[in-house]
């Protein structure tokens, strides 16, 4: 199939890449250029592991083609923290609230809580678990993790995600 | 912290190890929270090919031509495999973990709906999938059978025609062609006689409908047959990766040295990820074939469809009481669908799993439980749905019953388990199916639950919201929802249990460093139950080395002792005391060293959090850190050098964790909405290891039964369609159905475990289900209700309070 070039900046880093125009988002993240952190857990966009940040906005990678996000300012969990700099407090409230366990669904679940908290800096309980249903967990019932944002919503920190 | 010896205070030293009872933080959130978690999707090799299912349309058909030209012309596909390839090789059939066979690719004919056809090797997996999609083939379809109820008729169609003359299986006699199994257990004159001369008897039909344990990363393997070496290299989701290169070798006849299998981080399991599936031998099939690595990764459909569903176990439970209510006697029997191929995953011995744990926590003098296996036209499997093995069924079996019973003593359901427990003196406790359960106290634990909840001020608002009802003033009823499960878990000892013959032992080793620090290797595998952080709590606790100076690795078998992997809750009972006994083997050896080096008889030195010290001259002491230096330098004349342990550890007995939830729910009557007011858990798993992932274990088990019981399903047609197999129709509970939960304990150490633990990640689900049935079920109690069946959603809530007549008031 013919390919097209297609311009993204992921994480602050410039990339063009050939792709199918069929090419999905998740598969040129992960495949390509082996930002394996988003993950694919379904594939009827139920399942939000392959959520990552694109404009801005929370985006499920799996239903985006990679050609519709031509130009794009990307940002995935392996982008949350500057490299070599301290986690973003989301990182940490979730190892200290034990809002994730096998782990699958979670660099989804940090990238939407990531933008809900940029949308709602304060949110009540309701409105994470509402912010959040987009993304299942089958490990954790989900409280941990709502405490988790909760906890990183009160920290000094939360606004200093990398510069991209 | 490298150096703990230099605290003076032995508490404070003690609290810097992170040993059991702490509420350590996860070592595997690090690498998880920063994406850099290493799921078998994320294994990458050179020149790796992708593989991809070409599956049926069909429940029930035979193939009449399969055009492999169709596919091979699409661009870059490389091959398409069928059954015809396979059979040279002996591979188009494969045993499963119960003792059938079952079809790797489809041959002659296919059996369920979705069922493996052929296989496509690609460049990629687009166009694998594109080759799937092109591939021709035809069919001519067959009567499909799908209601197990019919699976014996003599007109029903002959599904197995591979072992059509099998008149014996795997677990005795067949009575038709459709017949797996019938296996029963317990004193049946002497359960029939209690039933002759009881006052009060009931019965119920309870069916517990087939579901999916769903895990959030489905299936997958990458397999690599190196082509110079002849070395197998395979990554896969396998709960159990050493039992995974058993059977590999078995079935591919490699030689079992020369294959690595590797399970890398699990992205959950829930008893999905036990069985061994066509696509894993198809990895390597194609791998041999092609000479280059192969990924196959199922997708959701596929893993809803195919691979491991769960329950399908159509239940008549009967209770014997006196009128007073003591439960005199239980019998059960059991429809089983075990789908199209016998793939449960059960010990070898027991083909109902542990179903006959189904007295509960009662003491019930007589018992009588019988299970038949049939096969129909459905996708096999019958896995342990984040329980032991059918420990769910039997859990709600048990307390399902025991509420119909009060319903018909018209005693308080609550009340009528206190009367029946078995007592703390009775420990240990025989069971009428032979059972020995080793410890507990169940009125303790009920009597705290129940004061929790306020039980009696519950019922009186209950009562109350049904005068409301009654009255026409409101469209509102409560439902208090009861469980006391015990589960019996850990599996197991090995005169009980076996997998393909092989005891289900597990195992640690353990080596420490010169300077201290330690890596053990262990034979489970975590799929998110954060063994790395726990294992090593244990072995800080019995070596006195800090727990962030032990790395746990488990998965790679090439590295790890044998084990039989991580389901069942078995890690903890069978692998966690291997890690004991493995550390305090550790312990020894140091305490030899020790003598040696303080110059004192090794009974004159005493344990002291991280070393040893000289009984009554504390400052006369060895830490743990200067003795592994010293058993690389300086060891007893004879000693060996080094500082290593193994443990293979054979369990005594089970351990029966146990616990007591109470569900308190409002149903609406005219929109059948069910909502959870409160939820609350207490379990019982013996020694706590990390309060703080006991409580996430709780927390998810706790959703897992809520889906269960209020919405999942994986249904089918009378064609053999399967309705459920997208995450459009199978229920996963978003942040805003679930439910919030309230988690409380009590511990009663387990007397044979060397650490008194019990295991937790199973409890509330067992636990779960039966809560969250019980509460719709007791709602309607009082309005003519007795059973209605899960799963409840809305629609079925709905339609059982119409039928009950009470829409129209
Ligand atoms: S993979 Fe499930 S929503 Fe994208
Ligand atoms: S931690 Fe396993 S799916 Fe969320």
């Amino acid at each position: 199939m013919v390919k097209m070039i297609v311009s993204l900046t992921v994480n602050g880093e410039e990339h063009e890449i050939a792709v199918e125009p069929r090419e999905l988002l998740i598969h040129t993240l992960r495949e390509q250029l082996r930002l394996t952190g988003a993950h694919i857990g379904c594939d009827t966009t139920h399942c939000g592991a392959c959520t990552v940040d694109v404009n801005g906005q929370s985006v499920k990678s799996c239903t985006m083609f990679t050609a519709q996000a031509d130009g794009a300012e990307i940002r995935t969990v392996e982008g949350l923290a500057k490299p070599g700099g301290p986690l973003h407090a989301l990182q940490d409230a979730f190892r200290n609230e034990h809002g994730l366990q096998c782990g699958f669904c979670t660099p989804g679940m940090l990238m939407r809580a990531y933008r809900l908290l940029q949308e709602i800096p304060d949110p009540n309980e309701d409105q994470i678990r509402w912010g959040i249903s987009g993304n299942l967990c089958r490990c954790t019932g989900y409280q941990n993790i709502v405490k988790a944002i909760q906890s990183a919503a009160h920290a000094e920190h939360v606004a200093e995600a990398a510069e991209l | 912290m490298n150096d703990i010896a230099t605290i003076p205070s032995p508490a404070d030293r003690a609290e810097k190890l992170e040993g059991i009872g702490c509420k350590r933080k996860r070592v595997e959130d690090v690498r998880f929270t920063q994406g850099r978690g290493n799921y078998v999707d994320d294994v990458t090799l050179p020149g790796m090919l992708f593989g991809d299912f070409a599956r049926s349309p069909y429940a029930h058909a035979r193939i009449k031509q399969i055009n492999k030209a169709s596919a091979l012309n699409v661009p870059g596909v490389l091959a398409v495999i069928t059954a015809e390839d396979l059979i040279p090789l002996n591979l188009h059939y494969m045993p499963t973990l119960a003792g059938d066979v079952q079809a790797v690719l489809a041959h002659e004919k296919v059996l369920f709906q979705n069922q493996e056809v052929a296989f496509i090797v690609a460049r990629d997996r687009y166009a694998a999938a594109d080759g799937a999609d092109a591939l021709e083939v035809e069919y001519e379809e067959l009567t499909p059978l799908i209601d197990p109820h019919k699976s014996l008729y003599a007109d029903a169609p002959v599904l197995r025609e591979d072992i059509q003359e099998k008149t014996v299986g795997a677990h005795g006699p067949r009575e038709h062609p459709n017949h797996i199994f019938t296996w029963s257990v317990g004193d049946e004159a002497a359960t029939e006689a209690a039933f002759q001369s009881a006052d009060v008897v009931v019965k119920e039909y309870i069916a517990h409908p087939r579901v999916h344990p769903c895990p959030l990363e489905t299936c997958g393997s990458v397999a690599h047959m190196d082509p110079v070496t002849k070395q197998l290299t395979l990554w896969g989701t396998f709960q159990a990766p050493h039992v995974v290169r058993t059977v590999a070798a078995l079935i591919t006849g490699i030689p079992e040295h020369k294959i690595r299998v590797i399970a890398p981080d699990i992205g959950g399991g829930f008893g999905n990820k036990v069985g061994v599936y066509p696509g894993y031998v198809l990895s390597i099939v194609a791998s041999i074939v092609t000479g280059k690595p192969v990924k196959w990764i199922e997708d959701r459909m596929e893993n809803l469809s195919t691979t491991a569903f769960a329950r399908d176990y159509h239940i008549t439970a009967e209770l014997a009481a006196t009128k007073d209510g003591k439960i005199l006697a239980l019998r059960s029997n059991v429809l089983a669908d075990h789908g199209a191929f016998d793939a449960c995953a059960d010990p070898s011995k027991y083909p109902a799993g542990f179903y006959h744990i189904c007295t509960g926590a009662y003491d019930i003098a007589a018992a009588f439980v019988s299970v038949k296996g049939v096969y129909t036209n459905k996708a096999a499997g019958g896995v342990s749905y984040r329980c032991s093995f059918r420990v769910t069924e039997a859990a709600y079996t048990i307390e399902r019953i025991i509420e119909v019973l009060a319903l018909k003593l018209g005693m308080d359901a609550g009340e009528l388990r206190l009367k029946n427990f078995i007592k703390p003196e009775q420990f240990p406790y025989k069971s009428a199916t032979g059972w020995e359960y080793d410890s507990g106290d169940y009125p303790t634990a009920m009597a705290k639950a129940m004061q929790a909840v306020d039980y009696d001020g519950l019922r009186v608002r209950q009562a109350q919201m049904l005068e409301e009802f009654k009255a026409g003033r409101s469209r509102e009823v409560l439902g208090i929802g009861i469980s006391f499960f015990t589960e019996i878990v850990g599996a197991g000892p090995s005169k009980n249990c076996d997998i393909l013959g092989i005891g289900m032992f597990d195992s640690c080793e353990i080596r420490v460093h010169p300077t201290g620090a330690a890596i053990a290797r262990l034979g489970t595998k975590s799929q998110g139950q954060g063994h790395e952080t726990t294992y090593a709590q244990i072995l800080a606790s019995e070596t006195g080395l800090p727990a962030d100076m032990i790395t746990i690795e488990e998965g790679d078998t090439d590295t790890a002792p044998y084990g039989l992997g991580t389901y069942g809750s078995r890690s903890t009972p069978v692998a966690g005391a291997a890690c004991a006994r493995a550390g305090r083997k550790i312990r020894h050896k140091a305490q030899l060293i020790a003598s040696h080096l303080l110059e004192v008889h090794h009974d004159d030195l005493e344990w002291d959090v991280d070393g040893f010290a000289v009984k009554g001259v504390p400052d006369r002491r060895k830490s743990m850190k200067e003795l592994a230096w010293a058993a690389y330098n300086n060891v007893p004349e004879g000693m060996e050098m080094g500082l290593e342990a193994v443990d293979y550890y054979d369990p005594p007995n089970f351990t029966y964790p146990y616990g007591a939830y109470f569900c308190v729910m409002r149903i609406d009557i005219d929109t059948g909405e069910a909502k959870i007011e409160r939820f609350y858990a207490l379990d019982d798993c013996g020694t706590r290891i990390n309060p703080m992932i006991i409580e996430g274990q709780v927390h998810g088990g706790l959703t897992e039964a809520f889906a269960v019981a209020m919405g999942q399903l994986i249904d089918f047609d009378e064609n053999g369609n399967v309705m459920g197999a997208s995450l459009m129709d199978f229920f996963l509970p978003t942040a805003v159905e679930t439910p919030k939960w309230e988690t409380d304990y009590t511990e009663v150490p387990s007397p044979h475990h060397p650490i008194g633990a019990k295991g937790v990640g199973e409890s509330p689900h067992v636990g779960g289900v039966p809560a969250f049935s019980n509460a719709v079920n007791d709602a309607f109690a009082k309005l003519g209700g007795v059973h209605t069946h899960m799963p409840h959603t809305a629609a079925n809530i709905w339609t059982y309070a119409r039928d009950l007549g009470l829409q129209d008031s």
